[in-house]
């Protein structure tokens, strides 16, 4: 019995498709995504820097789409696709986003990292060839306080272009 | 010191070392860790901004199903503080609480939810005080209690007073054709880093292992002990990956000493993570600020003498606060010539959050003064303020007015850049359009540690063996890169490739230490010790090589390629290894004394300042008061870019904060409480609000800098915020002397001209503040360089007068 002060706490069994697996977990029905991911489920790259839907960090694909996993309850979104970080690359071979993260140093802590690759593979995947506008209009929900967002604008726009040559 | 070619990995771009775990989620913070059995922690924080304690009743939350420990004050009594004036603070306040979000009690629980309910469930008995809010109810006598009551032998709520005056003040002034004064405002404003901060204690054979998100493992490792009473070797404090300083993680916090009381205690793993409202409370940011400059100058604008006074707003404890309050003062002199100075600072506790170090660590403040008081003076002159500000630039390799030794500057070739790539002075000239141009300067690394003693500041060891090279550095990467830095180093003068160095870093029990990741101090420090190790490393294997190929002169063995003359540079490690045995070599690196013969010395003095110069060029809205920044421009002397990506990304990223600052970014209080302590209230700038960036970095290869290295984490920041205002009073005429510039200040300022009045927006006076009879120095000879002992025995006198 969960021991939250000496009140019964209801639990749900859910079933998710996480990264493309299936997984079924039992948690509190008021816990939130993000905290199911991250400490029953043992993904810790989905991040947070307020856990108030403030600061765009904990952001996770769900149906394709960018949703902040901390305003998410699991059962909201029961049995549809939920893509984290960890779901990014395809298996050793990073995303082009990733692979252009690292290379042109848009992360730097990394700690809003997983949230805005995230929402820039959104962004691609809906329009693969976004204006500087686009993607700074697409981005402006997630806060990075390392880069003054310059190196991750450029990862943007090098990752479509090399996407839309292959 | 010869400037090898760059031939290696030194000056090449290469991403950070730990890129790719941060791109798939694999890098592992504070708050990714998780161990058996695991505790969570949740502090009680004071909800008063000034109260004495009069009870505390945890029994009901003790009786709370899935708590497993409660402690208070009483269980850590011992006080603590960053800097040894400063031991003021206490990981759980027993007595009184002096702002709101003092931590008072803490819990151990199954869950983070049953810790919160159960510090809900604890009484506490508050006897309300008078809270002392603003810089000038500081400065009288307390109405029931000063803030720190036992800490302070004083009455009113004075935390440090400094005076001083360099070279003939008098004289100075009576040279002067024209004389002014200005006042300012600098806003109090915050790290904001990401990351929340957290720590995760473990207590395993008498041994208590701390990871946690700060910046100096070496700090926390001190206060550990310091307040739990254990030996240094029974605690080993490692730095988690790093998730955003800033200068905010770099005070030993509550939280970290609290994880460690508890995992002794319940003899289980124990984390906190401070939800977002408490880090705004944990704060350590930006000191609110009120300037008073008093400047005389030549007719054709050259300084004569210089009167500075500020007044800092501390918040509730000391922190770095008794360095800080020089800060504001120190460092005008290293980028403007003043032959006279006087220098008055004060800083007072208030009830709010305590502040500290954040980039730039109270040189924001007094460079936004003295670049908008130039611009002043130059417009009243009649004189463009870019020359006026030109003619005054200090000279390379000169000693200032107040001691500190100029080495490598590079000034000049900044502005040039930004003057030029901005078409500063064939700008659009229309209501409603302007530019501003503001230069500074950095420390690269304080010249004396924040606690008295005579060893090194960064030590690193390299290893090697058969399996290849490990460099064990202290230092932690907060995001900046330096672990890619020591890599590169390590590299260069072993001739292998960054990515062949193994790093290990900031972890008590490995490395050796290191004064951590503050003071921009990491790449020329701990860059200068690796730079040694490494050297005397590559001397053993060349040595071991020479030996093997037969060949007598050291010098014919080249290195680099991965090669060590004929061999392999695993090979050649073999070859060592069969020669010497077990390889290891040291190197330590220490600032020489660079501060003059007076007490209070020991602030300001760098090995080696950085320089910056900027463009800002912006579009300010008459009817709305909003400022849009179009663009910036920034030159920084970084002395030799080791690594140019990374940078500029740090040049990019000060300039971002910097911006942050001048627009939006403010900590402001009312009826005792954080107006806004949430991400959403708290305005920062987002992808929408930072304008693009056009960095350039000028080489001036400094002479103690690691290949002639300087700083690029703070300086970047600091010419940013003048440049606005600046570039404001270009576009509409009026000044807004403080920051932030909100529209709503723009406003006033245009309603103010239009009434005729002076036309600006900011503070009108200054306090009157005891600050006493200053320490008169005499300045130096402007072309006396030496440091170390041949300065010493120049005034005979021991160092370390701080
Ligand atoms: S953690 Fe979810 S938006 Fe900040
Ligand atoms: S890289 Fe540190 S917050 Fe974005």
């Amino acid at each position: 019995m969960p021991t939250w002060l000496d009140r019964e706490v209801e639990k749900a069994v859910v079933r998710l498709l996480l990264n493309g697996e299936e997984v079924e977990f039992l948690a509190p029905v008021h816990k939130t995504l993000l905290e199911v991911l991250r400490e029953d489920l043992g993904l810790t790259g989905t991040k947070h820097g307020c856990e108030l839907g403030e600061c765009g960090t904990c952001t996770v694909l769900i149906d394709g789409r960018p949703q902040l996993s901390c305003l998410v309850l699991p059962l909201q979104v029961e049995g549809r696709p939920v893509t984290t970080i960890e779901g990014m690359a395809a298996g050793a071979s990073d995303h082009p986003l990733q692979a252009a993260f690292a290379e042109l140093g848009a992360a730097q802590c990394g700690y809003c990292t997983p949230g805005m690759l995230l929402v820039a593979k959104s962004l691609l995947e809906a329009n693969p060839r976004p204006s500087r506008a686009e993607i700074q209009e697409a981005l402006a929900g997630n806060l990075c306080r390392c880069t003054g967002y310059a190196k991750i604008l450029e990862a943007v726009e090098l990752a479509a272009s090399r996407m839309v040559a292959t | 010191m010869t400037v090898p070619d760059r031939t290696g990995s030194v000056g090449r771009s290469y991403p950070r070392l730990d890129g790719s775990a941060k791109v798939r989620g694999q890098a592992v913070y504070a708050d990714d860790i998780a161990l058996p059995r695991m505790l969570h922690c949740k502090i009680l924080r004071a909800q008063a901004p000034h109260a004495r304690i009069l009870s505390i009743d945890a029994s009901a939350a003790r009786r709370l199903p899935g708590v497993v420990a409660i402690i208070t004050g009483r269980d850590l009594p011992i006080r603590f503080g960053i800097l040894p004036v400063s031991q003021d603070e206490a990981a759980l306040e027993e007595h009184k609480v002096r702002y709101v979000g003092d931590p008072v009690a803490a819990v151990a629980a199954v869950d983070e939810e049953t810790a919160a309910a159960a510090c809900e469930a604890i009484e506490v008995e508050y006897e309300l005080l008078t809270p002392v809010m603003t810089i000038e109810e500081a400065l009288k006598e307390a109405t029931d209690e000063p803030i720190q009551e036992s800490f302070s032998r004083r009455r009113d709520n004075i935390h440090r007073l400094v005076s001083y005056e360099f070279g003939d003040l008098e004289a100075g002034f009576a040279a002067a054709d024209h004389v002014r004064e200005d006042v300012f405002f600098f806003q109090g404003n915050t790290h904001l880093p990401m990351e929340q901060h957290s720590a995760i204690a473990s207590h395993v054979d008498g041994r208590l292992t701390l990871w946690s998100s700060t910046q100096v493992v070496h700090y926390v490792h001190r206060a550990l002990s310091r307040v739990l009473e254990l030996p240094m070797n029974r605690i080993r404090v490692i730095g988690a990956v790093h998730g955003g300083g800033f200068g905010g993680k770099t005070d030993p916090f509550a939280h970290e000493i609290v994880v460690g009381k508890l995992a002794m205690l319940t003899g289980r793993p124990v984390k906190c993570t401070l939800t977002r409202e408490e880090v705004f409370y944990a704060h350590r940011g930006r000191h609110p600020t009120l300037l008073w400059y008093r400047t005389g100058v030549t007719r054709d604008g050259r300084i004569t003498a210089m009167h500075l006074r500020t007044a800092l707003d501390g918040g509730a404890y000391g922190s770095y606060g008794a360095a800080s309050v020089f800060y504001t003062g120190t460092l005008q002199t290293v980028t403007y010539d003043i032959p006279a100075y006087k220098f008055e600072g004060v800083r007072v506790y208030t009830n709010k959050a305590p502040c500290g170090p954040k980039r730039g660590h109270g040189t924001p403040q007094g460079r936004f003064g003295i670049e908008l008081h130039l611009e002043k003076i130059a417009h009243e002159l009649g004189l463009d303020p870019v020359e006026v500000k030109r003619r005054n630039f200090v000279k390379p390799f000169s000693r200032t007015v107040n001691w500190l030794r100029v080495t490598s500057c590079g000034l000049e070739e900044c502005t040039a850049k930004v003057l030029e790539a901005s078409g500063y002075a064939q700008r659009e000239r229309r209501t409603g359009h302007g530019m501003g141009f503001a230069i500074s300067a950095y420390m690269s690394g304080a010249g004396t540690a924040i606690y008295w003693n005579d060893m090194p500041h960064s030590e690193v060891q390299v290893k090697v063996d058969r399996t290849g090279a490990t460099v064990y550095c202290g230092a932690m990467d907060i995001g900046q890169g330096s672990d890619m830095v020591l890599a590169q180093i390590a590299a260069e003068e072993l001739g292998i490739e960054p990515r062949d160095v193994r790093l290990v870093t900031a972890d008590t029990d490995l490395t050796p230490v290191d004064l951590g990741s503050y003071s921009s101090r990491v790449t020329f420090m701990a860059g200068n010790a690796a730079l040694e190790a490494a050297r005397k490393m590559r001397a053993l294997l060349v040595e071991a090589v020479a030996d093997r190929m037969g060949v007598a002169d050291l010098e014919e063995i080249d290195v680099g390629g991965g090669r060590i003359g004929e061999f392999s540079f695993e090979e050649a490690c073999v070859i060592a290894t069969t020669r010497f045995g077990a390889l290891s070599t040291t190197g330590s690196y220490k600032p020489p004394r660079i501060g003059g013969p007076f007490k209070g010395s020991g602030v300001g003095p760098s090995p080696a300042y950085s320089y910056s110069a900027a463009v800002v060029d912006v579009e300010a809205d008459p009817r709305t008061g909003i400022v849009t920044v179009g663009k910036v421009w920034i030159a920084h002397d970084i002395g030799r870019s080791i690594n140019p990506l990374l940078v500029v990304g740090q040049v990019e990223g000060g300039v971002y904060m910097g911006l942050g600052e001048a627009l939006m970014e403010e900590q402001e209080y009312r009826k005792g409480l954080h107006k806004w302590p949430s991400m959403l209230e708290y305005k920062s700038p987002t992808f929408l609000d930072t304008p693009p960036i056009e960095t350039f970095l000028v080489e001036t290869i400094d002479p103690e800098g690691p290949y002639g290295a300087k700083e690029a984490g703070q300086g970047p920041l600091l010419p940013v915020i003048p440049a606005v205002n600046a570039a404001v009073f270009d576009a509409l005429g009026v000044w807004v002397d403080e920051t932030p510039i909100t529209p709503e200040k723009v406003l006033r300022a245009l309603d103010a001209k239009a009434k005729g009045k002076p036309p600006r927006h900011g503070p009108r006076s200054f306090p009157a503040v005891p600050y006493g009879e200053p320490i008169r120095v005499d300045p130096p000879a402007r072309d006396d360089l030496r440091v170390g002992a041949e300065l010493e025995a120049a005034f005979g006198q021991t160092p370390g007068a701080h």
